[in-house]
């Protein structure tokens, strides 16, 4: 019998969304069984569009900020922009998002788009939490065709079966 | 080293060359052999460890000039 991963994705931001959907994609072609039962911001992995993921650097210290672009040294640089003008600045939030794409493509990393269909191609099942769904009043026309909403006590079902349950 | 299909998978970082992988030996059979070239320098390891779980055979794993070269036999 085949080993199982359970996820519960919490995020619903650009960098945050990788996390799941690379161990998820990963544990998968390594016949793991896999669920992510997604919650609160994680529904944004579910939006049938996810170009729309954003990532923001404000209040995120641990987020380098190099530009994608140039010769080498500059590259290199760490903007250190101070939280105050990250706020005050209107579209720094798409900027920094357009540039953390950029870089994205520049290392070869897969796209949100590109590992979830990978997830859904490796039968990785995503469940969407009714109640959240309800409470920030998406509906099924949404999200992504096959998802089951379910309360917690379904994701349980697997969850306490599973070999590795990881929150994210 | 004889192989029956070659996957490119050079630029790819993680999880992408693993991923291929899956995919390209799924269309083999079993015994038939898989050629894989990767830049990712964390695939050394990742391919093995991926040996060790999918019970695929990893025959060999080289460098050179930056690129790795890695032979699988289904199973």
């Amino acid at each position: 019998m085949s080993k199982k991963l359970a996820i519960i994705a919490t995020k619903g931001t650009l960098d945050w969304a990788y996390p799941p959907l690379i161990l998820a994609s990963t544990a998968a072609a390594l016949d793991y069984e896999v669920q992510i039962f997604c919650t609160f911001y994680g529904l944004q992995l579910l939006r049938k569009d996810v170009s729309g993921l954003k990532v923001s650097p404000l209040g995120n210290p641990g987020m380098p900020m190099k530009m994608p672009f140039g010769p080498k040294w500059f590259k290199s640089i760490n903007w250190n922009i101070p939280n105050a003008i990250q706020a005050i600045v209107p579209g720094y939030e798409s900027l920094a998002t357009a540039l953390m794409k950029q870089t994205i493509a520049n290392c070869g990393v897969a796209t949100i788009e590109s590992l979830r269909s990978i997830c859904i191609e490796s039968d990785v099942k995503f469940l969407g939490c009714q109640m959240t769904v309800d409470l920030f009043g998406f509906g099924p026309s949404d999200f992504i065709d096959g998802i089951d909403y379910v309360g917690a006590s379904t994701f349980f079902e697997f969850a306490g079966e599973s070999d590795i349950c990881l929150y994210i | 080293m004889n192989f029956d299909k070659e996957l490119d998978a050079r630029g790819l970082n993680c999880p992408l060359p693993i991923l291929r992988t899956k995919k390209s030996l799924a269309e083999l059979g079993s015994g038939q052999v898989l050629k894989i070239v990767a830049t990712d320098p964390g695939s050394v390891k990742d391919f093995q460890a991926f040996a060790k779980q999918t019970g695929n055979e990893l025959m060999s794993s080289a460098e050179g000039s930056g690129e790795f070269i890695f032979f699988m036999k289904k199973k």
